[in-house]
């Protein structure tokens, strides 16, 4: 299979959009047939991808690849880099506003979430710099 | 039992409405969105009092059979465009999670 090569500009203010991204490669990967298993891994690890890059970081671009074994994700946004990468990995720790938490977000959940549905994992991150995730997801 | 089932025994009030036939497989109660993503799975009927567009997301995502909004909780207007454009079956009830859990747990048996 040729690989299918996807870009996305998150948005950094609007939340009401949070979740395009991911629900178009959803789409892409279901026209393609790919198995729920492995769609849905995608699905969960982009879409939390994505609210991060909305909460903390102003936004962001997200960069796909659709290979015949695998998808590659790549996150990478300009915001404020995180501090305390240990912390930031640990299931309950968010550094969320009030306002984003009673929105349903903000329970430590992101990173975690990321890194559980991704087979491959690497986070890059410099404070002041930004943050790039490299995820890959393998087909089931 | 499907979503039109589920909406008729229990008297459930649809806001949106998507595939009523949808089957109904299982259960999922919560409010966390991360939490709910990670573990509700397709068929599940959701109950939560999250009626914002990443709610919907999440449903759309985990391709979950329907939302249930409990105690009357409220559905945002860009929520309730975001559900019809996105073919999300939305239900409401003055009951609360609790009440129709049990409700659906023994129209499951």
């Amino acid at each position: 299979m040729e690989s299918i090569k996807l870009h996305y500009d998150i948005s950094p203010t609007d939340f009401t959009r949070a979740g395009a991204a991911s629900g178009d490669v959803k789409k892409t990967l279901k026209a393609l047939g790919v198995a729920p298993a492995t769609i849905r891994n995608v699905a969960v690890a982009m879409y939390e991808g994505e609210i991060n890059m909305v909460i903390h970081a102003g936004g962001g671009e997200i960069d796909v690849e659709i290979t015949g074994d695998a998808i590659k994700m790549i996150l990478a946004d300009h915001g404020p880099g995180i501090e305390n990468v240990e912390l930031a990995m640990k299931e309950g720790y968010s550094t969320a506003p009030d306002n984003i938490r009673s929105l349903g977000f903000g329970a430590g959940m992101g990173l975690p979430n990321i890194k559980k549905y991704s087979d491959e994992f690497q986070l890059d991150t410099a404070v002041g710099v930004g943050t790039t995730l490299y995820l890959t997801v393998y087909m089931k | 039992m499907t979503v039109k089932e589920l909406k008729d025994t229990l008297s459930l009030t649809v806001l949106t409405e998507g595939d009523l036939d949808k089957e109904i497989t299982g259960c999922y109660c919560g409010d966390l969105l991360s939490w709910v993503m990670s573990r509700a799975v397709e068929g599940d009927c959701w109950l939560t009092v999250m009626g914002n567009v990443n709610a919907v997301a999440v449903a759309v995502l985990t391709d979950c059979a329907c939302i249930v909004l409990v105690e009357e909780a409220a559905l945002d207007a860009d929520a309730k465009s975001r559900a019809v454009q996105q073919g999300v079956t939305i239900l409401t009830t003055e009951k609360t999670t609790y009440d129709l859990a049990v409700a659906i747990s023994e129209l499951m048996k």
